[in-house]
């Protein structure tokens, strides 16, 4: 509005012209522009990610130099920030210089036009009535008011003015649209982050980055009770209560003290009949010294507890360490031989010895169901459910780990049925599986028992013994050098299989046996293989003379075999089986104290108000001038409106046909 | 009605038919209350006051919007009464499968859009004051289908289970019928205002394309699929939130129109004064004009709804304002316009540039409307394409 610039553009100080920028249209302009286009990048980036994801995604160099530029957050980047204090700048100097001349517009009548300047107006009309000036005057001036507008009378020389005025609130639409902007902004930065910023920046506060017991955070990460503004988030199990929430930042997190203690006593999900979820609550119990008795309430999405000030809202859930009963099945020679049963909770930790290695479980994860495609089905659509199951992590002591997925329900395969256990090293890629066979009693039991049998060197050595006794009879050989040898060699392919399955054996063929004879002998061990460790199981059914081995009994061999075979693969010690379970839930509750919000929302209701006023309530001016002419009296009548200036063509003719049909002022030619 | 296209219409109804229309409205929202007085919460006797209290503002003045919301409100009716209790209906009753039965209804109104729009151009072509007459009545009787289509399909969510049943401004299916309808309304109030029946075509084709786009997603997606709300979903905000939004996109997206006939003219102009669309649009005034008038609406309309959206947030998410996609692509539209108008208000500037300017608007509003919930993951939680 530079028409309405008081300075004159020769003497300015620089004050003067910084002033003047700040309050020009092009900036504010700019402004808004320049923010709306800052703000996609957020949106195309995704905001507030683990860092180390952003350096996978960007590699190091993209990764710093985005950091740098605050891309990881940019809503709260300093550049952005300071678009809008820019803006909220210009608004205001904006209104300050057009705030005063806009009020006084909402009010002022407009007293002191001329003659001239009606007649120049895009709308006037004038006509004479026979009565006297006097009574023109009042009828006009009832008239006007009756049709909703201010009038005011000015005696001129030799006429008078009548001043109306309908709409002048327009203006008022232009001084709250533009003070709620500022309003707004205000309030957001009460309810912003930034006095976290900067205490961290001074060094008061250290944001924590891996993630430790409440007891073990250091003091610099807490924040004190206070009255300042945070969005924190936790989980409670169920059962259990919190008087913290921790507060997301960068790649770490504060803890922020509540000054009261919510408990949660259940979570719910409840489903439509078609399955999907329906709701998701909680019930609360917010235990406070200012409360007569402790407040129980029940929260769900859409529907949040406020206490004090404090919002609290279901935000998610998650497992709330379910108690779990394992039983540690030895798959190592060194893990002992008879499986051990022990209890733990879902992300609960443990180290395991066994012969001198160690390692850590990790207990990371439970489901009382999972509905999966079938893989016996094509269609993946078809779904069903697996039953419960467990996730856990084996970390050795070099600090790497598998991660391992058990399932408590056999599942059965070719009709026969397994445990299954899926490992995989690393997070991304798919499980690969270890199948378990169930012997005819429907336990682990028989595919231990031959397993130990195979880790057993003395049975081991006797059954090499007899099998080297029946094929040397066979040929009728008695040469000792060769039947020791042979022995030892079955026995050495029992071992070799055993530590590392019949890929560890082929190696063993490939890498010792002369090229010549590979082709004829390598067979030829492997089939001694295969039937030394026949033996070995079917001498441990220890079945009556002439009883052979069953059906059944030859499959349930042959998975043992197989499963042995992959074990040095599955890579660990153990296979534990989940044998009994008790599912705790844990309840994501978001907390967010944000004293800006009523100071945001008062700004919204003027920035409704005051856009509907600037468009829907033109501000509208009339001007009558009665001036007494020998009997009768002229009446120029002029009026201008400050928008829609189409819709006024019509309002103004109205308005003067009122005027001139209202008895007094019926017009004579 | 004088003819002279572009001047304003400011022609008033008797004050006996406002009164009449008023209290008609009155009647309604009271039966509605006391019938429904013990399962409305607060927030639905609100709606239901202030929609009767729009509804009463719309009309006093407007006849056709009052035969509009007759016509809607008695179709619908029939419409439930014939249900009765029974969705299977919906494929045996005759009326219902040929004509009110949501789907049904939601054909129809398709079909008659896209009707509209060819008739529309249609008139101009042969410059007749009859077919654009003709191409009035389309727009009208497809805007009536969409609307009963809609309040069908509200029954017939309560049919499927009581607690299924919502408003449907859920989903996308749902706000594309939405946005058709509010579109046509608004354009049809300013072709009346107006008195210029010329740029029919240009906004219906904004219409039938979202139809369009709409019947592939219904055909290809099954989205016309009545889905339980998701818990997020479950808020009256969404009542007045949605609605509030399609009225800033519909205006928006007449606005955008607008512009386009603006630029066909003032190009036709330059090369064949005497060609059709050189004279057969409006002036180029009134059509800048009602780029303004409508940006204008639009921009109100959105400013309402995008703080409504954030009172829901405030409830639904934890706060106010988020950062989230949608969020932030609402604020790029709303500051865009806001811009916009300041250009026009402040440095007065018109025609060509304010017209692109129009146009482009469109294209971010698209993007705020669809192109969110297509490329950008984030807390809004329905309408994924
Ligand atoms: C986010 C920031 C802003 C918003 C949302 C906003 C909004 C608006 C709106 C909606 C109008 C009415 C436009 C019309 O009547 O067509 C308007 C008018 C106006 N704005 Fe702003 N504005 C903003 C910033 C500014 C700034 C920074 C300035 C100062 C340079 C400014 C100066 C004006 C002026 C002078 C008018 C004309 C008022 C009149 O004569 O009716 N605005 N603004």
């Amino acid at each position: 509005m530079s028409a309405s610039n008081p300075l004159s553009a020769s003497r300015k100080t620089f004050s003067q012209r910084l002033f003047l920028f700040l309050g020009s249209m092009d900036l504010a302009i700019t402004l808004l522009l320049a923010l709306a286009i800052a703000s996609i990048i957020g949106t195309v980036l995704q905001q507030n990610q683990p860092y180390s994801d952003y350096l996978i995604k960007f590699g190091p160099f993209w990764f710093e130099l985005f950091e740098s530029a605050g891309l990881y957050d940019v809503y709260s980047a300093i550049w952005f920030l300071s678009i809008l204090v820019l803006l909220v700048t210009s608004t205001s100097v904006c209104v300050t210089r057009n705030g005063p001349a806009m009020f006084r517009d909402m009010w002022n009548l407009r007293t002191h036009v001329q003659r001239k300047s009606l007649g120049a107006m895009r709308h006037n009309t004038m006509w004479s009535v026979e009565s006297t000036a006097q009574a023109t005057v009042t009828t006009l001036e009832s008239t006007f008011s009756k049709l909703g507008f201010r009038v005011r009378q000015t005696p001129k020389t030799d006429e008078v003015l009548i001043s109306a005025m309908r709409g002048g609130m327009n203006r008022l639409g232009y001084l709250l649209t533009h003070l709620a902007i500022v309003v707004i902004c205000l309030g957001g930065l009460m309810d912003s982050n930034l006095p976290l910023k900067l205490a961290e920046w001074r060094g008061q506060i250290k944001v924590e980055t891996q993630d430790l017991p409440l007891s073990k955070i250091p003091a610099a990460s807490i924040l004190a009770v206070g009255s300042q503004a945070f969005r924190g988030s936790v989980n409670i199990p169920e059962g259990q209560s919190s008087d913290v929430a921790f507060v997301a930042m960068r790649d770490g997190y504060l803890v922020q003290n509540l000054p009261f203690q919510v408990e949660v006593k259940d979570f719910r999900i409840e489903h439509y009949a078609t399955g999907q979820p329906k709701s998701f609550e909680s019930d609360l119990v917010v235990y406070d010294d200012d409360l007569a008795e402790p407040l129980t309430t029940t929260i769900s999405v859409n529907h949040p507890l406020i206490y004090k000030g404090y919002a609290i809202y279901q935000a998610s859930f998650s497992d709330g360490g379910s108690a779990l009963s394992l039983e540690a099945w030895p798959l190592d020679s060194q893990a002992g031989k008879e499986p051990l049963s022990f209890d733990t909770k879902v992300f609960e930790r443990r180290k395991m010895h066994w012969g001198d290695n160690t390692s850590q479980l990790e207990i990371t994860a439970f489901r009382p169901f999972n509905i999966n495609p079938d893989p016996t089905e094509d269609d993946p659509a078809n779904v069903r459910n697996f039953g419960p199951s467990i996730g856990f992590k084996l970390r050795a002591n070099t600090g790497e780990a598998l991660e391992y997925q058990n399932y408590m329900l056999p599942v059965t395969r070719d009709g026969r049925d397994f445990y299954l256990s899926g490992v995989r090293t690393n997070p991304n890629d798919e499980f690969g599986y270890l199948y378990l066979p169930i012997d005819e009693q429907g336990e682990l039991t028989g595919f231990s028992h031959f397993l130990q049998r195979l880790h057993d060197k003395k049975i081991s050595e006797v059954i090499a013994r007899e099998m080297t006794l029946a094929t040397l009879n066979e040929v009728a050989n008695t040469d000792q050098k060769l039947a020791q040898s042979l022995q030892d060699t079955l026995i050495k392919l029992v071992d070799m299989f055993v530590k590392g399955g019949f890929a560890n054996v082929t190696t063993f063929i490939e890498t010792t046996l002369p090229e010549a004879e590979r082709d004829s002998l390598g067979p030829a061990y492997l089939s001694m293989l295969r039937e030394i460790l026949a033996r070995v199981y079917v001498d441990g059914l220890n079945l009556a003379e002439q009883q052979s081995p069953t059906e059944s009994q030859l499959m349930f061999l042959q998975d043992a075999v197989d499963a042995v075979g992959s074990l040095t693969r599955y890579g660990s010690p153990i296979y534990f089986m989940l044998t009994d379970y008790e599912h705790v839930q844990a309840s994501g509750l978001q907390i967010a104290h944000s004293p800006g919000k009523p100071v945001v929302y008062f700004g919204c209701a003027m920035l409704i108000f005051g856009v509907f006023l600037l468009f829907y309530l033109p501000q509208r001016r009339f001007w009558a001038l009665v001036k007494e002419n020998g009997q009768q009296t002229d009446i120029l009548l002029a009026g201008m409106s400050n928008r829609n200036p189409r819709e006024f063509d019509g309002f103004f003719e109205e308005i003067s046909e009122k005027l001139k049909h209202t008895k007094g002022n019926s017009s004579v030619r | 009605m004088n003819k002279i296209a572009g001047t304003m219409l400011t022609e008033t109804s008797s004050s006996l038919v406002q009164w009449l229309w008023r209290s008609a409205m009155a009647l309604v929202a009271i039966i509605l209350i006391s019938m429904y007085y013990d399962v409305f919460d607060y927030y639905e006797v609100g709606i239901v006051v202030l929609t009767a209290v729009g509804m009463a503002l719309l009309g006093q003045n407007w006849p056709g919007i009052r035969w509009y919301i007759a016509v809607v409100g008695l179709l619908s009716l029939f419409a439930v009464d014939r249900y009765a209790n029974d969705l299977s209906l919906a494929n045996t009753d005759f009326f219902l499968s040929y004509m009110l039965a949501s789907q049904s209804a939601v054909m129809w109104m398709s079909v008659l859009f896209v009707m509209a729009m060819v008739v529309y151009f249609a008139g101009l072509m042969f410059r007749s004051e009859f077919i654009q007459k003709v191409a009035t009545a389309l727009t009208w009787s497809g805007s009536a289908m969409g609307l009963v289509g809609l309040m069908v399909r509200w029954k017939e969510s309560y049919l499927i289970g009581s607690d299924v049943g919502h408003i449907p401004v859920s989903n996308l299916y749902e706000v594309f019928i939405l946005f058709a309808i509010i579109t046509s309304i608004l354009y049809l109030f300013y072709e009346r205002r107006y008195q210029t029946r010329a740029l029919g075509g240009f906004v219906l084709l904004v219409i039938s394309s979202a139809v369009a786009f709409q019947l592939w997603y219904t055909f290809e997606r099954h989205a016309h699929e009545i889905q339980p709300l998701v818990p997020a979903l479950q808020s009256y905000w969404m009542k007045i939130h949605v609605p509030a939004n399609f009225v800033g996109y519909g205006a928006f997206a007449m606005a955008a129109m607008i512009g386009v006939a603006y630029l066909l003219k003032s190009w036709r102009q330059s090369v064949k004064p005497e060609g059709i669309l050189a004279t057969t649009l409006p002036e180029m005034a009134v059509m800048d004009d009602l780029m303004y008038k409508s940006i204008a609406l639009g921009f109100a309309f959105f400013t309402l709804a995008t703080i409504l959206g954030a009172l829901w947030a405030a409830e639904a998410w934890g706060g106010y304002w988020s950062w989230d996609p949608k969020e932030t692509w609402a604020l790029i539209v709303w500051l865009n316009y806001a811009a916009w108008l300041h250009m026009r208000m402040t440095k007065g500037w018109h025609g060509r540039p304010m017209a692109w300017w129009a146009v482009i608007g469109l294209f971010v509003t698209i993007f705020a409307f669809l192109g969110v919930n297509m490329f950008l993951s984030g807390l809004h939680s329905y309408g994924t394409l």
